[in-house]
């Protein structure tokens, strides 16, 4: 087990880069804690498996060095990281047993063999795939497939860190939440760092202490579930995470209040800078109807159960509320109202007013 | 619902006279033949399986069955570890992987009897660029012509040449389908590249290679063309392998009956070994 410390780390899958939209990852500094559970979260080709490779040893970065416990391990190879990776499509040996499955990793590092069957069998129940362990691993369904190697990655106590590449793509959706939740359960009792890499923010948030959000090859916030939700660093992470995502509406700031569509509105605290692109954030669930407010014509109602949601236009800007009773018609006049604490000015994306004391 | 009646047979009949008119009458011929015997004026006499007795008796038979296994087996031997090695070492990615499946590919788009020829006069002693080299230059007294090992080496050594790339290919094609992600945790797992080739490479080719055996075992077995081009056979009976027997005895010697019970004989063995070894290729699977 270990601290991995990623130190302005840049890559590029160019032999040349001449800009920075040639480079994958841009300059990332990160430092992963001994034991903690994160999530890489970001869209396709945000950059994330990029990170992840580089991590295992598979992709030697352009620039940039990594440390597990202030040991360089940049330039070694994956098999001397003492790292598991956990990869999208289930990797088995096929002509193996479950039990021989397990014990590879252990095999080829010369342990001896009564330490494996102890091993093997430890991991096995954590797993529940006791009763599997004699069947030839080719039998097996997709979702056991991908405990074996998940257990693969466990077997091995001296882990520095395991790290999953979306592990759930190829898992029926009503296996998905019963994995996901071993995984939980897993994590709290070996500690061992574990890194999860996925585009589903529901997986990510139930996965992590810590999720990573990244866009573009760069971390646009580092934070607990709950931070990333009530306050986005950047607009992106409003909108990426939540569903529905943040309203993000054009703005203007003019004699020091902020006007939207005309309208003055409250933000949560003191703004910070001038100039640039500046939008206002809020979440729906923070959007209300009410008697006075922002008039708007309500474009659209749909009930996603518990809560229902209403889109309407304020001027030609859609703004999403989630209301409990959805009580109004399409085209129906009404006034919108914001809670002003958790209303946020962005500019340039990323966030401007400080939180209110 | 499943409906119950026989209306299905009535979609396979087209087949069933197709097939019957180019394999079973052709077939029923040969077996006409063979519990017969003949002198012309399509006038015939009942053998029984007086024919069988002698083919299965007969010493020349049995050498040149011996023969003919010795030959497969020397091919398969060599063809299929090499074809692996060869397919292992090719480039899976870039510029060279196009460069590399068309030389591959080469030596089979040569006609069967183009080889023959081509190793003919690659050969002789003296004229031929390999015959003069060994015997001029390196000194190696070697003519296939006149030496049953020299003759042996050369229609393996040429089988080898013209087939080889039909393993390389197969084993090569069922490389590729590997996901990078089994080559990724096994280096994570700390797998040595024997246990790469053993555990990953091996089993994802299994389907491939049972497929190229299969092809190279009956393709070798009934292989007629090259030797007889080469060597006619010879010298004397050496290279004298079934089917170049087999035309000897139907064409050369034009005993219809003994030809007949001959091939269908060399038919039941080839169908044989194919069936044994299919069934022992793919019996894990089937658990």
């Amino acid at each position: 087990m270990a601290k991995i410390t990623l130190s302005k780390l840049r890559h590029s899958y160019l032999p040349n880069p001449s800009g920075p939209q040639d480079y994958a990852l841009k300059e990332i500094d990160l430092d992963w804690d001994d034991g903690g559970a994160y999530a890489l979260l970001g869209p396709s080709g945000c950059g994330k498996s990029t990170l992840l490779n580089i991590i295992s040893g598979l992709l030697v970065p352009s620039e940039g060095r990594i440390l597990f416990d202030d040991r360089d391990v940049t330039d070694l190879p994956p098999d001397q990281r003492n790292i598991a990776q956990v990869f999208q499509f289930p990797v088995i040996y096929d002509t193996m047993t479950v039990f021989d499955n397990l014990a590879f990793p252990l095999r080829n590092r010369g342990v001896a063999e009564a330490r494996i069957a102890e091993r093997v069998a430890e991991i096995a129940g954590m797993l529940d795939v006791v009763d599997m362990l004699d069947i030839r691993a080719a039998h097996l369904s997709p979702d056991n497939k991908q405990k074996i190697s998940m257990g693969r990655g466990l077997v091995r106590e001296d882990v520095n860190v395991v790290m999953f590449d979306e592990p759930l793509t190829v898992i029926d959706p009503h296996l998905k939440w019963k994995l996901r939740s071993k995984l939980k359960e897993l994590h709290q009792r070996v500690r061992v760092t574990m890194i999860y890499v996925t585009h589903d923010q529901t997986e990510a948030l139930t996965f992590a202490d810590q999720v990573v959000v990244m866009q573009d090859g760069e971390i646009v916030q580092i934070g607990t579930p709950v931070e990333l939700f009530e306050r986005p660093q950047h607009t992106f992470v409003g909108h990426f995470i939540g569903s529905p995502g943040m309203n993000i509406l054009p703005a203007e700031e003019t004699d020091g209040r902020i006007m939207f569509n005309g309208q003055p509105v409250s933000v949560e605290g003191a703004v910070n800078g001038a100039g640039g692109r500046t939008e206002l954030g809020i979440r729906p669930e923070f959007v209300s109807l009410a008697d006075s407010g922002l008039p708007a014509r309500v474009r659209k109602v749909s009930d996603v159960g518990r809560h229902a949601v209403v889109e309407a236009m304020v001027g030609d800007v859609p703004v999403k509320a989630m209301v409990d009773q959805a009580d109004v018609e399409q085209g129906a006049e009404v006034h919108l109202a914001f809670q002003q604490n958790q209303t946020r000015l962005y500019r340039d994306g990323w966030i401007a007013t400080e939180a209110p004391t | 619902m499943k409906t119950e009646n026989q209306r299905g047979w009535f979609f396979v009949l087209p087949v069933l006279f197709l097939v019957a008119f180019n394999a079973l009458v052709p077939i029923m011929t040969v077996v006409n033949y063979s519990v017969q015997e003949t002198f012309g004026n399509n006038v015939f006499f009942w053998q029984g399986l007086d024919w069988f007795e002698q083919i299965l008796r007969s010493d020349r038979f049995r050498a040149a069955l011996g023969r003919q296994f010795l030959f497969t087996f020397l091919i398969l031997i060599i063809e299929i570890p090499l074809g692996i090695v060869v397919a292992l070492s090719m480039p899976r990615k870039g510029m060279w992987v196009p460069v590399c499946l068309v030389t591959m590919a080469l030596p089979m788009l040569i006609p069967w009897n183009v080889v023959g020829s081509m190793w003919n006069i690659f050969t002789l002693p003296n004229i031929g660029l390999l015959g003069y080299f060994m015997n001029d230059v390196l000194g190696v007294n070697y003519d296939m012509t006149q030496q049953p090992v020299s003759a042996w080496i050369t229609i393996v050594v040429m089988d080898v040449w013209h087939w080889t790339s039909l393993v390389v290919l197969l084993s090569y094609a069922g490389l590729v389908s590997i996901p990078d992600p089994y080559y990724q945790a096994a280096k994570i797992d700390g797998a040595s590249p024997w246990k790469v080739f053993r555990y990953i490479q091996l089993p994802k080719m299994k389907t491939v290679l049972t497929i190229a055996i299969l092809l190279r075992f009956m393709d070798s077995f009934n292989i007629y063309t090259e030797p007889f081009v080469l060597t006619g056979g010879g010298p004397g009976n050496s290279t004298t392998l079934l089917s170049i027997d087999l035309v000897k005895i139907a064409l050369g010697q034009f005993d219809l009956g003994p030809a007949a019970a001959m091939s269908l004989i060399y038919f039941a063995i080839t169908l044989l070994v194919s069936w044994l070894f299919y069934t022992l290729m793919t019996k894990d699977d089937a658990q």
